[in-house]
């Protein structure tokens, strides 16, 4: 169990995070380029070091700010997958993947037999002789990954492992690491920008947003209840945020400071959140007239076809709140949808799902 | 406009070519290969030979040990009065080496500021050997420590971190990292520092004098010999031209191979 609370400052960069990691399971941390998904991972391998904060391991405490313990990264039991992968130019597979075992005064044998275990595990066996420059991307990446295994650390930190790999080996490797990764007895935290990969790989899932965790829980919990309209467009939905209220002539409102959207059911108190998915918003050209309570004016932003074939389209609307709608090709021809057309967009408050 | 400069280069590189090859030219074409040799084995000239070898790869050797662990100061951490010690390390390439040997005098000769402390442990600097290399050390170190420098503060950060993070200590790393990574830098420094060290002439013969056999290196030899006997001062300078450009051309070709992987890691392996 990794339990880390750390605060940094650089500039004028501002970090502070706590974080809890399980044993056995991976914990994705995402999030965009600069919001400190990086910095998180270097402060815990040791590579920096936090103002103020704490970082234990199980019994271990690796950091601890009040009681001046900072404990150097080669010393801390944990492995570390750079972006990169950072392998050493002048040595080949075989003397990278021992590196680690032969700096900490592990014999020669024992070494021998941890390295082509590890090695056979990752399937670069037949590459240990060769240097980094002689191996593939992919190549690479295994050889990165056998090096930090080989030490058998109780914390694993990937730096998105997959993010240097052309589009064809990515998917293929992102199979083979949720495998991989899924033997792991270690806290495991991989760190990527991909929604995708955060979903595929995450027992956990952490959502960074300059420097602050907006949300943290598990892959359920994140789609069914995304809390910050960022998590919301990871997983493509529409999120209003807002306070209930009440009208006479109508029924419950969530009330955002954009809009208020007419929801079903029996109204609280507080802080609510509402989604609502793209495909039960419908567009119009015309001020529509039908059963739908909510009904939005405003451009169309953005016209994106989804993958893979394309025949579903993402429709990005300037309306108040901002809107996705997901329509059919057919529907964007037969209305003639074009970026800069006003349109009406229209949901039932059937349609919208609303928790605290 | 353009013709002009045209030909103003091709002047100028005409003329230079003269000025550095012609007296190439005439050193090696004054005397037949047979009288070199003859004169090669004179032995006032194999004792310069032996002792010029003896003191450049000593001192080389004092500069390297030396100059490492300050290159590796100057390449990896920030300090104060770091400014001052780059100076001070530079300055030997433009002092003149007379001047090197009369500081080298007052510093360590016997009645210089340690030569007290020298001489209770039974150490005389002055007009011996030891001088010779202690002379050659301080006009070479700035070769060696520039380049070195220049090499380890060239090793990518991201590899020395990898290491701390594979449980390598920081001795460990710069063994078995940041040496290997920037070793075509150290041995070019370190060839370049033996040259200068194998050429010294102004701060030996003023700090150490020219005894031969004790103090008398080869170019001390070939001063000397000029006032006595041309043939003598020529074979050994050619000698000592063919072991100049045997050192340029190693510092050139012989990194190539092990810079290969270097200029790899410079790059970063994608």
């Amino acid at each position: 169990m990794l339990v880390a609370d750390l605060a940094e400052r650089r500039g004028s960069f501002d970090l502070a995070v706590e974080l809890t990691a399980p044993a056995g399971a991976t914990t994705v941390i995402v999030g965009e380029s600069g919001a400190g998904k990086t910095s998180i991972l270097r402060l815990l391998a040791g590579l920096d070091h936090p103002d103020r904060g704490s970082i234990r391991l199980d019994a271990d405490v690796y950091v601890d700010t009040s009681a001046r313990v900072r404990v150097p990264a080669w010393h801390r039991d944990v492995g570390y997958v750079a972006q990169d992968f950072s392998l050493f130019p002048h040595l080949t597979v075989l003397e990278n993947v021992s590196f680690g075992l032969r700096a900490s005064g592990v014999s020669r044998g024992e070494t021998m037999a941890r390295v082509a275990e590890v090695l056979r595990r990752t399937g670069v066996a037949d590459l240990s002789g060769r240097l980094p420059s002689q191996l593939s991307g992919g190549q690479q990446q295994r050889a990165a990954i056998a090096r930090a295994l080989v030490l058998r650390p109780r914390l694993l930190l990937l730096d998105e492992p997959l993010s240097a790999l052309d589009v064809q080996t990515r998917r293929q490797l992102r199979g083979e690491l949720r495998a991989l990764l899924r033997e792991l007895p270690c806290v495991t935290v991989y760190v990527t920008h991909s929604p995708l990969e955060a979903l595929f790989l995450g027992d956990r899932i952490v959502v960074v947003e300059s420097g602050r965790i907006s949300q943290a829980g598990s892959r359920e919990e994140l789609l069914r209840r995304p809390r910050s309209r960022y998590v919301a467009e990871l997983i493509g939905t529409n999120l209003f945020v807002g306070r209930w209220a009440t009208l006479v002539s109508r029924g419950p409102e969530v009330k955002t400071p954009e809009g208020a959207v007419e929801v079903t059911g029996s109204s609280g108190e507080g802080t609510v959140f509402a989604t609502v998915s793209p495909r039960e918003i419908t567009l119009y050209r015309d001020a529509p007239a039908g059963s739908a309570q909510n009904v939005f004016s405003g451009p169309v932003t953005e016209i994106a076809p989804e993958p893979p074939a394309g025949e579903r389209v993402r429709v990005v609307l300037g309306t108040q709140p901002p809107l996705v709608s997901e329509v059919t090709e057919a529907a964007v021809a037969s209305l003639g949808l074009t970026e800069g057309a006003v349109v009406y967009a229209a949901f039932k408050a059937t349609g919208v799902r609303t928790y605290s | 406009m353009t013709r002009v400069f045209q030909i103003a280069a091709a002047v100028g590189l005409l003329l230079l070519v003269i000025l550095l090859a012609l007296p190439l030219a005439g050193l090696v074409t004054r005397i037949p290969l047979a009288t070199l040799i003859a004169r090669l084995r004179e032995p006032v000239v194999l004792d310069a030979l032996r002792l010029s070898l003896l003191t450049s790869l000593a001192s080389t050797g004092l500069v390297v040990a030396l100059g490492l662990p300050v290159a590796h100061s100057l390449a990896s951490r920030q300090f104060p009065g770091k400014r001052l010690i780059e100076l001070l390390v530079d300055l030997p390439m433009v002092l003149p080496p007379t001047v090197a040997g009369v500081a080298l005098l007052t510093a360590f000769g016997r009645a210089g500021l340690a030569g007290g402390v020298l001489h209770a442990i039974g150490v005389s600097l002055p007009f011996s050997t030891l001088g010779v290399v202690v002379a050659q050390a301080f006009v070479a170190a700035p070769f060696f420590i520039r380049a070195t420098r220049a090499g380890l503060s060239a090793v990518d950060q991201r590899y020395l971190d990898t290491a701390a993070t594979l449980r390598s200590p920081p001795p460990h790393t710069f063994l078995r990292v940041m040496l290997p990574l920037a070793l075509p830098s150290l041995l070019a420094g370190a060839a370049m520092s033996w040259a200068r060290a194998l050429g010294e002439f102004g701060a030996t013969i003023t700090f150490a004098g020219n005894m031969p056999g004790v103090t008398q290196t080869m170019p001390l030899a070939v001063y000397i010999a000029l006032q006595s006997d041309l043939d003598a001062a020529i074979a050994l300078s050619v000698l000592l031209l063919a072991v100049s450009v045997a050192i340029l051309l190693a510092v050139r070709l012989v990194p190539l191979g092990l810079a290969l992987p270097v200029a790899h890691a410079r790059r970063g392996p994608r």
